[in-house]
């Protein structure tokens, strides 16, 4: 049963020098940056401006070697980056993170982003995997929603970028192998919209809404890693999916993000406790020379000790392990974290009364889309940057990193696109958004399969088969999940309505997710050896032989594998 | 526990209609967990904005609930009925979606 395509079939068409697509942390220093270069700019999101993706959800800290608690130089934090990313990470990007990351917090500074303060300096706590304190953040729980409201308001007092809501980028579109623009979905009218650029850059952060419990915003299915495959660019390290060992399990928790544990931990410490309410993390500690005697387990390390406790019986009632505030005295806990105790009554918790329960939550992704030191994929004009971009931190990510590399590749890859958008012509032609346009145009009401059932499925495939602990069997059996749920959907567009509708969007995010979920799949099951946030159950350790990426391409809808030599030497300033 | 949304539907320009569904729910759970669980078992084409899900940092999910403008995300499901209606203020799209971006954040009014 069909009916008449929903889609209106003349297409809105906006020029700019520089597209954004993905208006988080990164995006927006990208449009900040690529204004300041003279382009004209479009940022897009598919959400409200800075109120999707990972960043307005950060509630922690902000890794630099800014020096102020103790001192400090970007080498130190380049060390930890690449101690944490276990023999992967791209070194230029490693560098430039952690090299260009103190300018960009005293630019944030600068702009009153508000970073906690301790005796007139800005205070730097110490997290896992940093040798010293080094993490700044803002009070009480506030660093995401604060880190958007300031580059936010950097965006209103910008000339020369427009910002559109509600824009959901389909595809990018090619002439010739290079980039020239986009398609997309108004979301409110289910008009067809063509954006011509000279640049495009993705800004449209991880994969995490891949799996069933997560950190993510809802948006975050990994379109960008789709829209890049399909415009032909390089992904890597895709096997590696960052699990956070503490988010928040139970009691059921409303207004608060899921991972606002840590920053209580860096606090008032806090003891991670099993069902025989004995602390474990030391039992674990001395599988990583780093972590011994510390308590300060790495994020790969935790997860597999809460994991394991939960395989040997002893995990909480939820299935994770208590997080136990009790030993801290009640006054010290509202002095640390003031009005957010009132938030936790709110939902019947008391922290000086009853431990919580946390279990691992699927968190970052280190891998992404493989870009240069300007921040260039293989695709001529299309850029990177945030959490798009794989290689900058390998295997596993130390914490704090993620807000730091939004600002400093955001801010690159908006000035690389600058460049580039002053050199060149405009490449569009219509005949690029053709494909994209017919996609959406073939769209139709029929008895179709409930989409947002399916991403309920696709997220348990995910979590059950290729989540933190893996084998060749599980991966298998995900591999042909994945199949037979790409059957399902088909080659045409679900649609139920013209004006905002779900179904429709549910299908396009489908499309990307599906291919995304096999990016994943298809490199962790090659990957016979554990490293990093890639725990292999049937192939124990690190093999030395496997100290390489992986990069995925797709041609003619397969997906390629190939294995390149981890990147060396520092990048050019 | 059985929860009941009584929920304002339609399109702007088309007469609102009442659609009712009851659903199963655990204590704890939100307005917008409830919403979800109605896409994902029984209506997909059921129109709400939410982005960050359960954190109340994108303040996306405004809604009427129970006739106060309220966030999705953090009013709890309760036994029996609650009604959900779009924002009065703020222009119609469909079902609990209005216009909410400022002005200068969408793509049509420009002026």
């Amino acid at each position: 049963m069909t009916s008449s395509p929903p889609v209106i079939s003349v297409p809105i068409h906006l020029e700019s020098d520089v597209l954004v697509v993905g208006a988080g942390g990164a995006g927006m220093y990208a449009a900040l940056e690529a204004a300041k270069g003279g382009a004209s700019v479009i940022l897009a999101d598919r959400s409200l401006i800075g109120r999707g993706g990972a960043t307005v959800m950060a509630q922690m800290t902000v890794a630099a070697a800014l020096g102020e608690q103790t001192p400090d130089h970007w080498e130190h934090h380049f060390a930890d980056t690449l101690a944490a990313g276990r023999g992967l990470c791209d070194e230029r990007l490693a560098a430039l993170l952690c090299e260009d990351g103190p300018q960009r917090l005293r630019e944030m500074d600068a702009w009153k982003v508000g970073w906690a303060r301790e005796d007139g300096h800005i205070k730097q706590a110490q997290a896992p995997g940093h040798d010293r304190p080094r993490c700044a953040y803002v009070d009480f729980l506030s660093t995401g929603p604060a880190v958007s409201k300031t580059l936010r308001t950097q965006l209103n007092n910008a000339s020369g970028i427009r910002r559109i809501g509600d824009l959901s980028i389909v595809d990018i579109a090619l002439r010739d192998g290079e980039a020239c623009g986009a398609t997309a979905l108004h979301l409110p009218t289910g008009q067809t919209v063509t954006l011509a650029a000279k640049a495009v850059i993705i800004a449209t952060g991880g994969l995490t809404g891949l799996y069933r419990r997560n950190s993510a915003s809802s948006n975050m299915g990994g379109d960008g890693y789709a829209l890049a495959l399909r415009a032909g660019a390089d992904l890597i390290d895709m096997e590696f999916v960052q699990f956070f060992p503490i988010g928040h399990l139970a009691p059921r928790l409303v207004g608060m993000d899921p991972i606002m544990w840590d920053p209580f931990r860096y606090k008032l410490g806090g003891k991670l406790l099993n069902s025989e309410m004995r602390e474990f993390e030391m039992d674990y500690a001395t599988k990583d020379a780093r972590s011994d005697g510390t308590y300060k387990l790495t994020r790969d390390l935790a997860t597999y000790a809460i994991t394991k406790e939960v395989e040997a019986g002893r995990g909480s009632p939820a299935g994770g392990a208590y997080l136990s505030f009790q030993h801290v005295p009640e006054a010290e806990i509202r002095k640390a974290f003031g009005p957010v105790v009132d938030r936790l009554a709110e939902n019947g918790i008391d922290l000086a009364q009853r431990p919580v329960e946390v279990a691992p939550i699927a968190h970052y992704h280190m891998g992404g889309i493989r870009v240069d030191e300007m921040m260039q994929t293989g695709v001529p004009g299309l850029y990177a940057c945030g959490e798009a971009v794989g290689g900058a931190n390998g295997a596993n990510r130390l914490s704090g990193n993620a807000i730091t590399e939004a600002f400093v590749f955001g801010a690159r890859a908006g000035r690389s696109a600058a460049e580039r958008a002053k050199q060149g012509a405009s490449m569009w032609t219509a005949d690029a958004a053709q494909p994209t346009l017919d996609l959406l145009r073939s769209a139709s009401k029929r008895d179709a399969p409930n989409p947002a059932a399916i991403i309920v499925k696709l997220q348990a495939v995910m979590a059950d088969d290729v989540g933190p602990f893996r084998t060749d069997v599980k991966l298998r059996s995900a591999i042909s999940a994945i199949a037979q749920l790409k059957a399902d959907i088909g080659n045409t567009p679900f649609a139920s309505a013209k004006a905002f509708d779900p179904v429709l969007a549910d299908w396009l995010d489908l499309r990307n997710m599906l291919a995304v979920a096999q990016s994943v799949a298809v490199p962790a099951l090659a990957r016979t050896e554990s490293r990093g946030a890639h725990q292999r159950d049937d192939h124990l350790g690190l093999d030395e032989a496997w100290s390489v990426n992986q990069i995925v391409t797709v041609s003619d809808g397969d997906i390629t594998l190939r294995k390149v030599m981890p990147t060396t030497g520092k990048a050019a300033a | 526990m059985k929860a009941t949304l009584s929920i304002q539907r339609g399109a702007l320009g088309e007469a609102p209609r009442h659609d009712a569904f009851d659903i199963p729910f655990e204590h704890g759970q939100s307005i917008l967990d409830g919403l979800r669980a109605i896409r994902r078992s029984m209506d997909p084409s059921l129109a709400f904005r939410f982005s960050c899900i359960n954190a109340n940092a994108c303040k996306e999910c405004m809604m009427l609930i129970d006739g106060k403008v309220d966030y999705a995300c953090t009013v709890r499901l309760k036994e029996g009925m609650t009604t959900l209606a779009p924002l009065p203020k703020k222009a119609l799209i469909r079902d609990l979606v209005t216009e909410i971006a400022p002005p200068d954040e969408r793509l049509m009014s420009r002026s």
